[in-house]
C-alpha cells in the first residue's frame, strides 16, 4: 500500500494565517493562547504513538541495513543487493511497475478526457464512474487476485469461454508470466489514475479549443501546441505516482503467486520468513531500504513536476 | 495499496476548480443558438468563416462523442469482466458445468459442511476484522481530531507538522513498515500484551491516518473552526463542553466520512496480518481460496460490495460537505 502522494500538497488543513494579525489581541486570542499547555497536552499523546509505530520501524529497517548479525555497522547488507537474483527481481518489479503505471496513465487519461468532454460536470455517467473507480483503485490485494482467477486462471471464465467459442487454449500460466501480472496490475492501476487526473482535464477550457480555431489552428494543433502542453505536469507527476504505487503493491502478489519471489515485496516476504537463518540476516531491512529508496525518489520527482506545475498556472 | 485514491479524491473535489456551468454552457452553443451570431451581416469571406466554424464544431462534437463512447465502454469492459466472471465463478461449478448457488447458501447459513469446507476460519477472520474496524477508527479519532482542532487553532506551525507527519505513511510501503514493526510486535506479543490479531490494530491506525487525516480536514476547513470556538470560550463553556457540544456536531460529517474510509482500509488490509501471522479477513479469504475457492470468492465478493456502500455513502457525505462550503 502506500505510495499514494499528495498531489494535494496545497493540504486541505492550511490553516488560514492572514486571520491572525486581524484578530491579535482581541479577547478570543487570550483565551487560546492560555492553552498552550493543553496544546502540549494533547499533541504529546499523538508524537508519542507516532514515534512508536511509524518512526520506530522506519529507524529499525534503516539501521537493520546497516547492522551485521553480532551488531556492528556493516555494509556487507548493501552487497547482498548487487547478488544476480536480488537485482533481477528490483529489475522485474520496476518493468512491471514503469509498465503497468504507463497503461494505467495512457488508459486512465484517455477515459477522464472522454469523461469530461461534452459532458456536464455532475453528470451521473461521471459520478458512477469516479465512484466505482475509488472502490477499484483499492481493490487489491486477496480480492483482485480471486477476481482475475476466476477470470482467467485455469477455470476461469473467459479462458472457458475463448476455448469454447474460439478453439483458443489459454496457457494455464499466463496469469504469473509478465504480461499476466501487468494486467492484474493495471486493472487498480487505470482506476487510480482515472480519480487523480480528472482534475487536470477538469482545467482544460473548451474556451482555448475555440480560441485555437478562431486563430486558425487545427486539432492537431491544438492538441500539441495547447492541451498537451499543459497537461504534461499533471501526466507525469500520475504516473510517477502510478509507479510508486505498483511498485509498493504486494498483497495482489502475494496472493497469486504463493511460491516464487520474483517481485521485491515477494522477496522480502520470503526474507522476514527466513528470519532464523544467519546468513539473512539483516537481508529484508535491505531490501526494505531499497525499497523506500526507490519509491521515495518517484515521490520526490513527483511532488518537483507538481511544484512546477503549480508555479506555472 | 488500499484506499489513498478516495481520501485522495476527497481532498482533490474539494481543491479542484470546479468547471462552472458557463463552460459547458458555451460548448453546448456551438451548434445551437450561438452560431446565429457568429454570422454577421457584412463582407462575404466574413459571412463564409462564419458559417464554416459552426459547422466544423458540430462535426467535432460527433467526432467526440463516438470517441467518448468507444474510450469509456472499453475502460468499462476492463474494469466490469472480471467482477461478472468473479460472480459467475460463484454459481457455476468450474468442473462439471453446473448451476448451484451452494456457496452463496454456504455464507448465509454460516454452514460450509454441504461442499466439505470448513468455515471457521473465515468467521474467525470476519470477527476480527470487523472488531480492529471498530478499535482502530477509535484510536484514531482520539488520537487524531483534538490534535488537529487544537494546532489549528493554536499553532499554524504545528499544524503543519501534524498534516505532513499524518500523511507521511503514504510514502511508506507497508511491506516496509512490516519489516520494521515485526522485531515491534514480537516484543508486544512476548512481554506486554498476548498475539491475538487485536493488537495488530496500532499498526492499522498508522495506515488509516493519511485518509482520516484529510477526511478530517475537509470537513475542519468547511466550518469556520475559530469564530465558534471563540465564541463558546467567550460564552464561557470549558473545553470538554466546546469540544463535546460544539465541535464534534459540528465535524460529525468528516468524522463520519474519516471512519468510512478507515474501515474500508481495515477491511481490505492483507500485507501486515499474513506477515505478522495473524489472522483477519482477508487472511482467511485466503487460506479458504485454497480449500473453496467458489466459497472465498463470494466472500471477497460480498466484502467488495460492503466497500461500494462505503464509498458510495462516502461519496455522498463528501458532496454535503463540499455544498455547505459553498454556500458558506
Amino acid at each position: 500500500m502506500s505510495g499514494f502522494s499528495s498531489t494535494s500538497s496545497t493540504s486541505p488543513a492550511r490553516p488560514r494565517r492572514q486571520d491572525k494579525p486581524a484578530r491579535s489581541g482581541g479577547i478570543g486570542t487570550s483565551l487560546l493562547h492560555r492553552s498552550n499547555a493543553r496544546t502540549a497536552a494533547v499533541t504529546l499523546p499523538f508524537f508519542a504513538y507516532v514515534a512508536v509505530f511509524l518512526l520506530l520501524p522506519t529507524v529499525i529497517v534503516i539501521v537493520g541495513a546497516f547492522r551485521s548479525p553480532t551488531g556492528a555497522f556493516t555494509v556487507n547488507n548493501l552487497r547482498k543487493l548487487a547478488e544476480a537474483n536480488t537485482m533481477q527481481a528490483f529489475g522485474i518489479s520496476i518493468a512491471v511497475s514503469v509498465t503497468s503505471a504507463i497503461v494505467g496513465a495512457v488508459v486512465g487519461a484517455l477515459a477522464s478526457y472522454a469523461l469530461v468532454i461534452g459532458s456536464r460536470p455532475n453528470g451521473a455517467l461521471r459520478r458512477i464512474i469516479v465512484a466505482t473507480s475509488s472502490v477499484l483503485a483499492q481493490f487489491g490485494g486477496v480480492m483482485l487476485a480471486f477476481a482475475f482467477i476466476a477470470t482467467i486462471g485455469i477455470n476461469g471464465i473467459v479462458t472457458i469461454m475463448l476455448h469454447q467459442f474460439f478453439h483458443v487454449t489459454v496457457n494455464p500460466n499466463w496469469l504469473s508470466s509478465l504480461p499476466g501480472v501487468i494486467t492484474v496490475y493495471s486493472y487498480f492501476q487505470i482506476p487510480l489514475m482515472i480519480i487523480t487526473f480528472l482534475p487536470a482535464v477538469d482545467s482544460i477550457k473548451p474556451q482555448w479549443r475555440e480560441a485555437t480555431e478562431s486563430l486558425g489552428g487545427n486539432t492537431w494543433q491544438y492538441w500539441t501546441k495547447v492541451a498537451f502542453p499543459i497537461l504534461l505536469p499533471r501526466l507525469l507527476s500520475s504516473f510517477l505516482l502510478l509507479f510508486a504505487n505498483a511498485f509498493s503493491a504486494y498483497a495482489t502478489a502475494a496472493a497469486l503467486f504463493s511460491q516464487r519471489s520474483f517481485l521485491v515485496p515477494l522477496m522480502i516476504q520470503g526474507a522476514i520468513r527466513n528470519e532464523m537463518d544467519p546468513n539473512q540476516q539483516g537481508f529484508a531491512q535491505v531490501l526494505a531500504f531499497a525499497m523506500v529508496v526507490v519509491v521515495a525518489l518517484a515521490m520526490v520527482a513527483s511532488r518537483l513536476v507538481e511544484k512546477r506545475f503549480a508555479r506555472w498556472q | 495499496m488500499a484506499v489513498k485514491p478516495v481520501a485522495h479524491a476527497i481532498a482533490q473535489k474539494s481543491s479542484c476548480p470546479v468547471r462552472n456551468e458557463s463552460d459547458h454552457a458555451a460548448e453546448r452553443d456551438v451548434s445551437g443558438a450561438g452560431a446565429a451570431t457568429l454570422v454577421p451581416t457584412g463582407r462575404n469571406d466574413r459571412q463564409k468563416l462564419g458559417r464554416d466554424v459552426p459547422r466544423l464544431r458540430a462535426r467535432r462534437l460527433r467526432q467526440q462523442n463516438i470517441i467518448k463512447f468507444v474510450i469509456i465502454a472499453l475502460t468499462l469492459l476492463f474494469l466490469l469482466v472480471p467482477l461478472l466472471a468473479m460472480l459467475l465463478f460463484t454459481v457455476r461449478q468450474p468442473l462439471s458445468g453446473q448451476w448451484s448457488f451452494s456457496a452463496w447458501h454456504a455464507i448465509f447459513t454460516g454452514n460450509g459442511d454441504d461442499l466439505g469446507t470448513d468455515m471457521t476460519v473465515l468467521w474467525q477472520g470476519v470477527r476480527i476484522s470487523l472488531a480492529l474496524c471498530l478499535i482502530t477508527v477509535a484510536i484514531m479519532l482520539v488520537l487524531l481530531l483534538p490534535v488537529m482542532v487544537m494546532t489549528y487553532l493554536n499553532s499554524p506551525m504545528l499544524a503543519t507538522v501534524v498534516e505532513w507527519v499524518s500523511t507521511l505513511p503514504l510514502t511508506i510501503p507497508a511491506i516496509v513498515l512490516v519489516v520494521g514493526l515485526a522485531p515491534i510486535y514480537r516484543w508486544l506479543s512476548a512481554d506486554l500484551l498476548s498475539t491475538n490479531p487485536i493488537w495488530l490494530c496500532f499498526a492499522y491506525v498508522i495506515l488509516v491516518m493519511p485518509f482520516a487525516y484529510r477526511a478530517l480536514a475537509v470537513g475542519m476547513k468547511s466550518i469556520d473552526l475559530r469564530t465558534l470556538v471563540e465564541a463558546s470560550r467567550s460564552l464561557g463553556a470549558s473545553w470538554s463542553r466546546v469540544f463535546f457540544r460544539v465541535l464534534i456536531p459540528n465535524l460529525w460529517q468528516s468524522i463520519l466520512s474519516a471512519s468510512f474510509i478507515s474501515l474500508a482500509v481495515v477491511l481490505g488490509e492483507y500485507t501486515v496480518a499474513s506477515l505478522l501471522g495473524r489472522v483477519n479477513l482477508q487472511v482467511a479469504l485466503y487460506q479458504l481460496g485454497q480449500s473453496n475457492s467458489q466459497i472465498s470468492t463470494a466472500m471477497a465478493l460480498l466484502a467488495l460490495l460492503f466497500g461500494i456502500v462505503l464509498l458510495v455513502v462516502l461519496d455522498i457525505i463528501a458532496d454535503s460537505i463540499r455544498n455547505r462550503r459553498n454556500a458558506s
